[in-house]
């Protein structure tokens, strides 16, 4: 394109290099930016050197730098319940299984996998059932979601076990680690628990007279149930009894699946991740993983102190 | 650790051949016994029963994992106890060791590596089983139409196979509530310092032996209430077709009944027929049986938890086998003096409670048909 008349006057009267015209003053500074762009962009190259890497991972990413590696650990929210290091033997998966660990993602797949299907599930009568139909038929990827979510639910309850038989197996109950026995034990019948309150939300057969099942049992509760011991006498009507008070009605009908979908859903995983971060933090204060530790010997055994 | 590891004796290789021999056998008879394969194959393929089918191979390969490390460290301690100055310097761990070596590794990446790929596999086996398998789902809920059999999660189906045993209150309440409390007592009445933190049988062969047939027990009541309930909670043995017209003609009775029955009826002694009439009499009667129970069952665990190792080869000889049942043995004294009266206690109730009233009950209501052996008018047991 030509330049403009005037413009072009207003050169050849100047000189160009006393004072030069708009465009190429233009066109000058697009090659310094450009040139300036191109430096910048090298320590780009580099993402782990930016203000937004650092700011969020706060580290180097230099991990032959031992301090960098405890650092990676120690400034991460989800790592710092690890120690920065460890006894060499302990990664021997030999020993521990994983269990504990896979449990604990068992849970996170769980919740993600529970939170999706909230999306398409009304607890009630009247339609919870067409939701599973529709979950299964028409929801994309709805078959592989509810699919995962039962099957890690199993997967959950054995993984919790053979935890629980590794820990007795190594001694890990052992003192400092009586109490933390404990949580554990209360967590497995949490998890129990809330595998079988997500057994009635698809409202079918199966759960139906499972829950039937269930909660008959809590009507023979000793002192509690109207036709547990001592029931009667108390004055227990099965209206007025513990299993009204778990189904919200004296038959599993609607509010018993809305009582169990708070309990599945709010209720028990509520409870279950403040057990789980006492679990959790527990094992670091009592001194981390139990083992593998050096064998002790039966002539060095002491009579322990009574108080 | 190479001084440590010995070559198989003869003896131990023997032993292996004869266990593999039974296990055929055994595995032979089964499917010899085998009538209805496809009714095996639609309980075991039944898409909630797949963790109990995989439970059957994940439990005995972790008690062989578990054994197997157990075993290593139980040599160690061996050679050690034998030479005092090797325990001296020993790093006391049948893990292998190097003198140059850290005691400590680095959390980032050499822990943090593992459980990112014990992730992804649980994420890989996962998105396979949800792929191939789908999640069952019945009929609409109906309250007219009761499933036959109608059974509970498998998890729960030792509680509900208990029912057969006893009464609702003590399956569905009490025994979970003892079960419950019988775990969290676990480390508080288990006295034996030792074993805290690696795997040996040596030196808790008795707590071990207690939490395992627990387990066991559990496991099988599941197995029982899976396989083997049929229709109308009846046992049906694998391989068995559920027919649901069989009708089976149990013919349950009270423990007072029975003994009423025998010395007031047909031996004709009087004051037997009481247990028959009166519930004074019969309530006392109940009482008088648990309590022997307990005291016998108090008994036979002070016994046992001061045997020493059964040998396979004391079950052949009478002889041993009388020695060991009367010699207590010592490392296991020394552990009973270590427990605190409270912890005694606590353990007899509990192991009488669950680990032998369990079992006792099973074996009373499957084989002799006795029903109760305590009827009060308020609760019976």
């Amino acid at each position: 394109m030509d330049e403009p008349k005037d413009q072009k006057e207003t050169k050849q009267l100047t000189g160009e290099k006393t004072n030069v015209g708009l465009v190429e003053r233009a066109k000058d500074t697009a090659v310094s930016l450009k040139d300036r762009a191109l430096e910048e962009a090298k320590d780009y190259k580099d993402p782990q050197q930016t203000q937004v890497w650092k700011s969020i991972f706060r580290v180097s990413h230099e991990r032959s730098d031992p301090r960098n590696r405890s650092l990676a650990i120690l400034s991460n929210v989800f790592l710092h319940l690890h120690p920065a290091k460890i006894n060499r033997d302990a990664v021997r998966y030999q020993y521990t299984w994983g269990m504990g660990g896979i449990t604990f993602y068992l849970f996170i797949v769980l919740t993600f996998t529970g939170v999706l299907l909230m999306f398409y599930y009304h607890p009630t009568k009247i339609v919870a059932f067409r939701d599973i139909l529709y979950l299964e038929h028409d929801v994309p990827f709805g078959k592989l979601l509810r699919n995962m979510h039962r099957w890690a639910a199993h997967l959950m309850v054995i993984t919790t076990w053979l935890h629980m038989f590794r820990v007795v197996l190594t001694g890990s109950y052992k003192r400092p680690r009586e109490f933390n026995w404990c949580v554990g034990v209360v967590l497995l019948v949490l998890t129990l628990l809330l595998s079988f309150t997500g057994y009635l939300l698809p409202d079918d057969q199966l759960g139906f007279w499972a829950v039937t099942v269930g909660t008959n049992m809590a009507r023979a509760t000793p002192m509690l149930g109207s036709e547990g011991p001592f029931g009667a006498q108390l004055g227990l009507t099965p209206y007025n009894d513990v299993r009204f008070g778990l189904l919200g009605g004296s038959i599993v009908d609607d509010n018993a699946l809305l009582r169990s979908y708070i309990w599945h859903c709010i209720g028990i995983p509520l409870v279950a991740s403040i057990f789980m971060a006492v679990h959790f933090w527990r094992i670091r204060k009592d001194g981390g993983i139990s083992g593998p530790a050096p064998v002790m010997l039966e002539s060095e055994m002491k009579v322990l102190k009574k108080k | 650790m190479s001084a440590i590891v010995e070559q198989p004796t003869s003896n131990s290789r023997r032993n292996k051949m004869i266990g593999w021999a039974v296990v055929i056998v055994l595995l032979g008879l089964f499917i010899y016994s085998v009538q209805d394969w496809h009714q095996l194959w639609k309980v075991a393929s039944a898409a909630d029963n797949i963790p109990i089918v995989a439970m059957l191979f994940l439990v005995p390969f972790f008690t062989w994992l578990g054994i197997k490390q157990a075993k290593a460290n139980d040599k160690l301690i061996v050679n050690l106890e034998g030479d005092k100055t090797l325990a001296k310097s020993h790093h006391r761990k049948s893990e292998p060791w190097r003198p140059g070596w850290a005691k400590e590794i680095h959390v980032w990446p050499y822990l943090v590596r593992i459980e990112f790929l014990a992730a992804v596999i649980v994420t890989v086996v996962l998105y396979v089983w949800s792929i191939t398998l789908n999640a069952p789902l019945e009929e609409p809920a109906n309250p007219n139409l009761t499933m036959n059999p109608s059974k509970a999660p498998w998890y729960f189906l030792g509680l509900q196979e208990m029912l057969v045993y006893f009464d609702p209150w003590i399956a569905g309440v009490v025994m979970p509530s003892i079960i419950m409390i019988g775990l969290m007592v676990f480390p508080y009445v288990d006295s034996n310092p030792l074993g805290n933190g690696y795997y040996t049988l040596r030196q808790r062969r008795f707590a071990l032996n207690m939490f395992n047939w627990g387990f066991l027990m559990w496991i099988l009541l599941i197995f029982i209430g899976t396989f083997i309930r049929g229709p109308g909670w009846i046992w049906f043995w694998p391989g068995q077709t559920w027919d649901h017209a069989t009708v089976v003609f149990d013919r349950n009775r009270d423990l007072h009944e029975i003994i009423g029955d025998f010395f007031g009826k047909t031996l004709g002694i009087p004051g037997f027929s009481l247990l028959n009439t009166n519930w004074v009499v019969k309530a006392m009667f109940g009482a008088i049986v648990v309590g022997g129970f307990y005291l016998v069952g108090a008994l036979f665990f002070h016994w046992l938890m001061r045997r020493g190792p059964l040998r396979m080869k004391y079950l052949l000889s009478p002889k041993k086998l009388w020695a060991w049942a009367k010699e207590p043995d010592p490392f296991e004294e020394k552990l009973l003096a270590n427990t605190s009266l409270l912890q005694y206690v606590t353990f007899q109730f509990f192991a009488i409670s669950v680990l032998l009233a369990m079992p006792v009950k099973l074996f009373l209501r499957l084989v002799f048909t006795i029903k109760y052996v305590w009827v009060t008018p308020w609760f019976n047991v």
